[in-house]
């Protein structure tokens, strides 16, 4: 039954997780502009506190402060929705990752996870395919040519492969034989990550992962050259610093669903025969699932800095006539491989 | 708890489903179906089918209704067309309400036995999978040379000649 | 159980009456084919909402399995028929569905 101790354990962990999130994606703003100043033999970011550090404070501030504009032709309802939706779906991802094990807490047992849904994985989908909502609502209500023909590319870009992303998904779960993260996590316990039962279809996965969160191969919705500002061309103050955000949260998020779902999540090697007590255990697992999670984060901004833009035409060429069919291919050997 | 829950989801459902035919602008018609789609969704929790929550969102909110914004957004002027005539208009409720007194008197008569109590029978996944994989399997099938003949008739429809 | 005694099922079947009725008046009254096509969702959608609660309360996960099947179905309409209206449209210039009236004798 809903007891007192369950409703404070949850809002306890509901708010937490938010927070994280939220710090992370700010932090990752900062990573992004150290790093790339690594890859371009620059400096960075390094007048706002040392070594820079305070930067991600100081634009969340100006953000704050800038006037909030909104042109006099665009729908003034949707033009304000389009980035609060976008913010909330990037967030409600967090809601069924399992970020550690459980606590004991006053001989309680409390689950690091705030619902274990026996659906994770499709309401994970689910919640993927709400994200382009914003970014069509917004772009619209802007009555500007640029952020629509942006929009056009992102929803277009989005759909194509959010199938191949199910598709991979649905050999991942074959050869899990469940949908809920949880039990896909601790089915990985020990050194035996999806990644090595589902190589091809952990590419796949973060290819179309990278195309869902607009980041940079595929980062056309956006693209400077050709298109001003992309679909948050006429944003600004806030309004245009939810849509940022909600860039960054996208990519925290997809990382952690990669980390739990093909690389173990918050196992880790010798994990109980370490002689560690319970807790301390999972309090190794979570940072051990973080240290995954900033790896793969690393790895997609390696690639934005590495790998220069697709066109569109070979954007659609490579999720409708390769990554589909690979996926298929995937699949079909993975269920033929059960059978056998 | 349960009983507030559902009447503010029914409110939900009824408000945005009128807000589709009423909206004057095609795009606060399509948002509007989306939260009507959403508190469906709602419905189908309390109704212990989880999986078909979950697919009902992916399907409709996730792939219909995008569609619908992009056909909208891309090729309609939202000025409104305007409605039927008013013979047609007059004609819609009458049909309307000889269906709600149907089925208002069907309840009445006691022709319509409803059950008072949920057995206990859950939607899971595994549940509703061999269902749907037993006794449907060929439905199953055939459903899929229906998606494939629409998928090319979609293409066709969709080439410039 | 704890809950159902609470929501009796013809309240279930009162409100997907309703849904179908406003689905049906806006196939009646709208002249926008993209709004007629919506309100032919929000009928389907009325009968998947009386499927599953009749599902649920008889315990009989048929009824699940045809709210899948009217899914599919929904989908494939309205690809085809969205697809069908962008070529009309392309013709026409319009979105009015009177407009279509040249097989009228």
């Amino acid at each position: 039954m809903l007891d007192l101790f369950f409703i404070i354990q949850k809002l306890i962990l509901v708010s937490a997780v938010l927070a994280i999130t939220l710090v992370i994606a700010m932090y990752t703003t900062y990573a992004e502009r150290k790093l790339a100043a690594f890859f371009q033999d620059r400096v960075g970011p390094n007048r706002a506190g040392p070594f820079g550090i305070l930067q991600p404070l100081a634009d969340g501030l100006k953000f704050m402060f800038k006037e909030a504009f909104i042109p006099a032709n665009a729908n003034k309802f949707l033009f304000v929705l389009g980035p609060s939706i976008s913010m909330i779906a990037a967030c409600m991802a967090c809601g069924v990752i399992p970020w550690g094990s459980s606590l004991m807490i006053m001989g309680h047992e409390v689950p690091l996870q705030i619902a274990d849904l026996n659906v994770g994985v499709l309401y994970l989908f689910g919640v993927v395919s709400l994200g382009v909502y914003g970014i069509m609502i917004g772009g619209w209500a802007s009555n500007n040519k640029y952020a629509l023909l942006s929009t056009i590319r992102a929803s277009s870009q989005m759909i194509s492969y959010e199938i191949a992303m199910g598709i991979a998904l649905i050999a991942l779960t074959l050869s899990t034989g469940t949908l809920s993260l949880k039990e896909i996590v601790s089915l990985q316990h020990g050194g035996h990550w999806n990644v090595w039962v589902q190589p091809l279809g952990f590419i796949i996965f973060i290819i179309c992962a990278f195309a869902e969160t607009n980041r940079m191969p595929f980062d056309l919705p956006e693209c400077e050259t050709e298109l001003v500002g992309g679909y948050h061309t006429e944003y600004s103050g806030m309004q245009l610093g939810f849509y940022l955000f909600a860039e960054y949260i996208n990519m925290f998020v997809s990382s952690t669903v990669m980390a739990a779902l093909y690389f173990g999540g918050f196992n880790f090697p010798f994990l109980n025969s370490l002689g560690l007590s319970h807790n301390l255990v999972t309090l190794l697992g979570v940072g051990v699932f973080f240290a995954k999670i900033f790896a793969l984060m690393f790895f997609f901004i390696w690639i934005r800095w590495t790998i220069p833009r697709f066109r569109y035409d070979q954007l659609m060429r490579l999720g409708w006539k390769v990554l589909m069919p690979l996926a298929i291919f995937n699949m079909l050997v993975t269920a033929v491989l059960i059978l056998l | 708890m349960i009983l507030g829950l559902f009447c503010f989801l029914s409110l939900l459902t009824i408000m945005s489903a009128l807000s589709v035919i009423l909206s004057r602008n095609p795009v606060y018609s399509v948002l509007s179906l989306i939260l009507c789609f959403f508190s469906i969704a709602g419905h189908y929790i309390l109704l212990s089918a989880p999986f078909l929550a979950v697919v009902h969102i992916i399907v409709y909110a996730g792939a219909i209704m995008v569609l619908f914004l992009f056909v909208i957004m891309l090729m309609m002027r939202t000025s409104d067309v305007g409605l039927t005539s008013w013979v047609k208009r007059i004609g819609s409720f009458f049909v309307v309400g000889v269906l709600g007194v149907t089925i208002v008197a069907l309840m009445q008569r006691g022709t319509l036995v409803l059950p008072r109590y949920l057995a206990s029978v859950e939607g899971s996944v595994s549940s509703l999978g061999r269902v749907l994989f037993g006794q449907y399997a060929i439905p199953f099938e055939l459903s899929t040379i229906l998606f494939l003949s629409a998928v090319v008739g979609v293409v066709m429809l969709g080439k410039k000649s | 159980m704890t809950w159902t005694q609470v929501i009796p099922a013809e309240w279930y079947l009162i409100l997907g009456t309703a849904l179908f009725g406003i689905g049906l008046i806006g196939v009646l009254i709208r002249r926008n084919v993209v709004i007629v096509l919506m309100s032919i969702e929000l009928m389907l959608n009325a009968i998947n909402l009386i499927l599953v609660s009749s599902s649920a309360y008889h315990a009989n996960l048929s009824a699940q399995v045809f709210v899948f099947f009217i899914m599919m179905v929904a989908a494939v309409e309205v690809s085809v028929g969205l697809a069908i209206f962008t070529v009309i449209y392309r013709r026409k210039e319009s979105t009015d569905i009177d407009a279509l009236n040249e097989l009228k004798g």
